[in-house]
């Protein structure tokens, strides 16, 4: 795809002798929501370390915007628009609510929301803002990950399973702020095991198996499919 | 009351030292994941240098004060970029091999050029004798010295917890990995950082050379303290570091006091307790366990 905004193409990953991806190949657009389907060890948050420079030992290559990744280290990529939002939020603790927005530099001065917006679509951020990150409930620092990349004006973000241990009611308002974020032209390279969850959000779907990609496929195809992708699966 | 007012000021001074020095090594450790052995090598640098500025140049406490920790700061970043960054990469037990072997050779070096036993330093003038308030007489010195390292870990606390470049040390200390997919270049902080936290080690030095013995081995017991104290502290934890300084300087001076001989175990039965109590240390994650 040639208006892909980032294009992984052909990347293994190896945690020495053992391979945990195998020439995975994917492109998420801009404003898009691409997810990474599958069970637990199926290389899924190897795949988001490995686009964002964290994991050493990777082969194949990452193009952001036309801009190759390979060689970069972590807080280059990061500054060339790259957003990460870990599976464990990756709050500091040492750093109050607003630090926690403030620590990330601006990498896109046009793209990069203001504070006033993160407090709009974030009010509880602003009530909490003094507080040490960690502090917040589970739920809040899911927001307050997504509100730093936001803030820094990241093009991309890398969501590493944000439904993961909330309340459904709190999943739900997730999924609003994301179908917010792809609304302001924000894509979204998403890991899920809520399958449901995913569907709900996403425009297309990868299915990540033993470190492959085994299919790929657009929504519609997906919600009709789910019980026998789950099964397929194993999930 | 008498008795207990001057261990409880004697264990502020001796804790001062502590604080300013594991300061230091928690920065250290923090942004470049380096336990540094060297740390009580380079207190005693910093203590022997107040001396060899007064022998040689003529140069008091005062100037050493400022002095000092400018020269340990160069030498840290010299340590920094001539060695410590080549091992980063690999296993963090390198670079404890690193500085402990540095620490080998500077005492050893120290010891050849000095001997052992201890070079002369006095109170400066202004700060000696002592003060009474009432009942109780305290020493000037070591009020000063309990006072300016006070001083200085507030202002390093405010330099950590008011501004940019103090957030983003935090942010390091607490996660390096996660800062730098968060876009800050913590590769850049390191040296600075490297060298800031021998220059404290340094400037803890200094406040020592007027009444402790100034010697080359007086690092080696300094160091197993400061390690209790990180320990105590959490690891990692900056305000732990500070905290667990002070604290252990007090545990010290009563068991001095009332227990003698008993004081140094005194701290290592409140590490074993602590470890016991809250694994992480007192300020540390329990994550970070």
């Amino acid at each position: 795809m040639s208006d892909a905004l980032l294009t992984v193409d052909s990347l293994s990953a190896f945690y020495g002798e053992a391979q945990a991806l195998r020439d995975v190949s994917l492109d998420v657009a801009a404003g898009e929501v691409v997810t990474l389907v599958g069970r637990n060890g199926a290389g899924k948050t190897t795949l988001l370390r490995s686009i964002m420079g964290l994991h050493k030992g990777t082969r194949g290559s990452v193009t952001l915007d036309g801009t190759s990744l390979d060689g970069k280290s972590a807080d280059k990529r990061a500054r060339l628009g790259l957003g990460w939002v870990p599976d464990d939020r990756g709050i500091y603790a040492t750093l109050t609510v607003a630090e926690n927005l403030a620590l990330p530099p601006v990498v896109d001065k046009a793209a990069a929301w203001s504070l006033e917006q993160i407090y709009e679509q974030f009010p509880v951020l602003h009530e909490r803002r003094d507080f040490p990150g960690t502090k917040l409930s589970g739920g809040e620092q899911q927001m307050l990950a997504m509100a730093r990349p936001l803030r820094a004006g990241s093009r991309l973000l890398l969501l590493d399973e944000p439904s993961e241990g909330l309340a459904p009611v709190i999943v739900n308002q997730i999924g609003q702020i994301i179908r917010d974020i792809k609304a302001q032209g924000v894509a979204v390279l998403l890991v899920e095991q809520n399958v449901k969850f995913a569907s709900t959000v996403a425009d297309r779907h990868n299915l990540l198996a033993q470190g492959e990609v085994v299919e790929s496929l657009d929504n519609a195809e997906f919600q009709t499919r789910t019980t026998d992708l789950l099964e397929h699966l194993g999930m | 009351m008498t008795q207990f007012l001057q261990y409880t000021l004697q264990g502020l001074a001796a804790g001062g030292f502590y604080a300013l020095a594991a300061l230091g090594l928690a920065v250290i450790f923090g942004v470049l994941g380096v336990v540094n052995f060297s740390h009580g090598a380079c207190y005693m640098l910093g203590a022997m240098i107040s001396a060899l500025l007064l022998q040689h140049f003529g140069l008091g406490f005062w100037p050493a004060l400022v002095i000092v920790p400018v020269i340990m700061f160069v030498i840290g970043v010299l340590v920094e970029r001539l060695l410590v960054q080549w091992l980063l990469k690999l296993d963090p037990l390198y670079n404890f091999l690193l500085t402990f072997g540095l620490t080998l050779l500077t005492v050893d070096i120290m010891k050849r050029q000095f001997g052992v036993s201890s070079l002369k330093y006095e109170v400066p003038a202004g700060l000696t004798g002592r003060v009474s308030f009432g009942s109780v007489d305290l020493s000037v010195y070591q009020m000063f010295a309990a006072a300016f390292a006070v001083l200085v870990c507030l202002a390093v606390w405010m330099i950590l917890t008011k501004t940019r470049v103090g957030m983003i040390v935090r942010a390091a200390t607490e996660d390096p990995e996660r800062s730098r997919a968060l876009g800050i270049n913590v590769a850049r902080w390191v040296t600075p950082v490297f060298g800031f936290g021998i220059a404290l080690a340094g400037l803890s030095g200094v406040l020592a050379a007027p009444y402790r013995a100034i010697n080359a081995d007086m690092g080696t017991n300094f160091i197993i303290i400061l390690f209790a104290i990180v320990v105590i502290g959490g690891l990692g934890s900056i305000l732990g570091a500070v905290v667990a300084g002070f604290l252990v300087g007090l545990v010290e001076a009563y068991g001095q006091g009332y227990y003698g001989q008993l004081s140094q175990v005194l701290i290592f039965v409140l590490m074993a307790a602590v470890v016991l109590i809250r694994p992480a240390g007192l300020f540390g994650r329990e994550e970070a366990a």
